[in-house]
């Protein structure tokens, strides 16, 4: 098995020899339906071995691009590929390669789970049927593979679409909100399983509107609003662009606060509930303990705190712009 | 879910250009056998069939409690059907070909393609490895089997149950000649055979409004509206001119078969129309289904 470093490592060198196109690779995606602007010119780059959170409030369009990438939909204009190919021109062909679900997994309820899985094996051709034991084990829904999907639960069936996903051998995964209606173990497990593919050199596309699992998944995100995407990129640098946050608790907060908003690169300084909360860079933050050392006040405590992904994720949604509000400032104000 | 460590590798290798991904493509033949799999595995299905056998077996039950001893129909079968029990298919065929066989043929064919829209399940089968086209195929021919499968049943327990009854007995036709009973069993299935020619178009409308309107009630309640409307065209007065080409005319285009000499003129003539009707109504089907945005479920 090779690890995450080595495959991004081979996807970076095989793209620069121009051997093997991104996994995913959008451009311009535009849907209309009549009046509505469903998704407005979207890009993605989604590239070899990223597990990529694409992430956005209800109605923002994360499905409908979803489904255009699937070639479910026709775009009504712009591109889109899986490999290099085309879903809409090329059809199934585009697809090798290729798994997952949109919004919820449906399967016929009259048939088994395992009936479901040599239905949908039988047109995926090859080998897939004898996958079939293999994933069910993997989902744990061996045991009740015999029964009729139509009473299974939506938790059963979500894990069923995985099944039906990993019965392609996929190398890209595309999955729209697989935990939910998962109870918190089935959630952990779901976490467990994307990580577990990831590992493996899979591919993730991942919708999600659990941020702390895209935040503990993801290295790479697409954050849409409005059918627009606000933040492309890794999740890294979304976290740095949301600036460094500290909080400080003195034996004087009242003084505190005038030294901090007297001392140079503090900004965003403000009083709150727990302390005082400000915005500043690491090497500014020893020249304020020296400050506020000559100004007598004792520092009780100083904390660094990033911004989560939350926290980013509501001001680019929110306030429909790149992420500028400090996060210390905007925790205490 | 099972621990990473008791399974083995979820993924292929990482390398080289992905391809097609176990090998062999999947076949419309493949597709097919999965669609009839899944009529078989509904309810539903058994509706229609249901309605084809029953019907057959009321008239049998029907005709030998009431003791009939013929002369009292208005058609040549009606009155023979207590000397041979080839007359009941033939009887049958006259009542069902008009409403019953394509309501039949419709409940499966108006549900072939709305229903996996309805269901969601659509999506789940344009996601693998078969093309757009192929599913259609499979689709679509099931429907047909279907509709064939029925006629096939009605003639099978309509045949039984008049011979049991009656027995297997030479039969008069239409032109009043006596043909043999192995003939006479032969003309039985050929005509219905025949019939299939205008019923399966009916069944191809059946699919251009399940794929086009996305909605099993409508399709099935289109393409038998469809069929009533063509009727009440066709008594239409000053209308007279277009009744050869109304596809409810072709459903006597077996009456040809039943007469002495065999006129084939209008089993050709319902053959061609019926390509009129069915042709344009499967191409635009197909390209319905080949651009449709699948958004459902």
């Amino acid at each position: 098995m090779l690890d995450r470093s080595e495959i991004g490592q081979r996807a970076t060198e095989d793209t620069a020899r121009g051997e093997e196109a991104p996994p995913v690779r959008a451009r311009g995606l535009v849907k209309r339906y009549k009046e509505v602007l469903a998704v407005d010119h979207i890009d993605l780059n989604v590239r070899a071995g990223d597990v990529y959170g694409f992430l956005g409030p209800n109605g923002a369009g994360k499905t409908t691009t979803l489904r255009m990438t699937l070639g479910l939909i026709m775009p009504t204009e712009g591109t889109v590929e899986l490999f290099g190919r085309d879903p809409i021109r090329l059809g199934a062909r585009a697809l090798e390669g290729v798994a997952g679900f949109v919004e919820a997994p449906r399967f016929y309820p009259y048939l088994s789970a395992r009936k479901n899985l040599e239905l949908l094996a039988a047109l995926d051709g090859g080998g897939a049927r004898e996958r079939i034991a293999e994933v069910l084990q993997i989902v744990e829904l061996a045991p009740r593979a015999k029964h009729k999907v139509g009473g299974y639960s939506h938790g059963m069936r979500q894990r069923l679409g995985i099944a039906a996903a990993l019965l392609r051998r996929p190398r890209l995964l595309i999955l729209d909100e697989p935990a939910t209606g998962l109870d918190p173990a089935g959630m952990r497990d779901m976490r467990e399983l994307i990580r577990r593919l990831a590992d493996e050199g899979i591919t993730v596309l991942l919708s999600s509107h659990q941020l702390p699992e895209v935040q503990e998944l993801c290295d790479r995100v697409a954050i849409v609003d409005r059918g627009r995407v606000v933040y492309e990129g890794a999740l890294a640098d979304l976290r740095r662009q949301g600036g460094a946050g500290y909080r400080l608790r003195s034996t004087d907060d009242t003084r505190a606060l005038a030294v901090l908003r007297a001392q140079p690169g503090i900004e965003h300084a403000a009083s709150g509930e727990h302390g005082l909360g400000f915005q500043a860079q690491e090497s500014d933050v020893g020249a304020l303990s020296l400050a506020l050392a000559r100004a007598e006040i004792g520092i009780l405590a100083l904390t660094p705190e990033l911004a989560t992904l939350e926290d980013l994720f509501f001001r680019l949604t929110e306030n429909g712009a790149q992420p500028e509000t400090p996060i210390g400032a905007g925790a205490t104000a | 879910m099972s621990s990473a460590a008791a399974t083995p590798p979820l993924a292929p290798p990482v390398t080289g250009t992905p391809g097609v991904a176990h090998g062999r493509r999947p076949s419309t033949l493949m597709a097919y056998r999965w669609e009839l799999r899944k009529l078989v595995s509904q309810k539903r299905t058994y509706m229609g069939l249901g309605l084809a056998v029953i019907l057959p077996l009321i008239f049998v039950i029907v005709q030998n409690v009431h003791q009939h001893h013929g002369g009292g129909g208005d058609s040549i079968f009606a009155a023979q059907i207590t000397q041979s029990g080839l007359a009941t298919p033939v009887l049958m065929l006259l009542f069902e070909s008009v409403f019953f066989l394509p309501l039949i043929a419709s409940l499966v064919a108006g549900d072939i393609v709305a229903a996996e829209d309805g269901n969601g399940t659509l999506k789940t089968i344009l996601t693998r490895s078969v093309n757009r086209g192929q599913v259609f195929a499979a689709k679509t021919l099931a429907a047909l089997t279907y509709g064939a499968i029925a006629v096939f049943l009605s003639a099978l327990v309509a045949t039984v149950g008049g011979v049991a009854s009656w027995g297997f007995d030479p039969i008069k036709t239409f032109s009043g000649s006596i043909v043999s009973a192995p003939e006479g069993l032969l003309l039985v299935f050929a005509a219905n055979a025949c019939y299939m020619i205008p019923l399966l178009t009916v069944a191809c409308i059946g699919v251009l409004l399940s794929t086009a309107t996305r909605n099993s009630t409508a399709s099935v309640v289109g393409a038998v509206g469809f069929v009533i409307l063509l009727f009440i065209v066709s008594g239409i007065p000053g209308l007279e001119g277009i009744k050869p080409y109304l596809l409810t005319e072709q459903f006597e285009n077996w009456h040809g078969l039943l007469r002495t000499p065999t006129d084939w003129a209008p089993i050709w003539h319902s053959a061609w129309v019926c390509a009129l009707y069915a042709i344009p109504s499967l191409f635009a089907a197909y390209l319905v289904f080949l651009r449709r945005d699948v958004a459902g479920g």
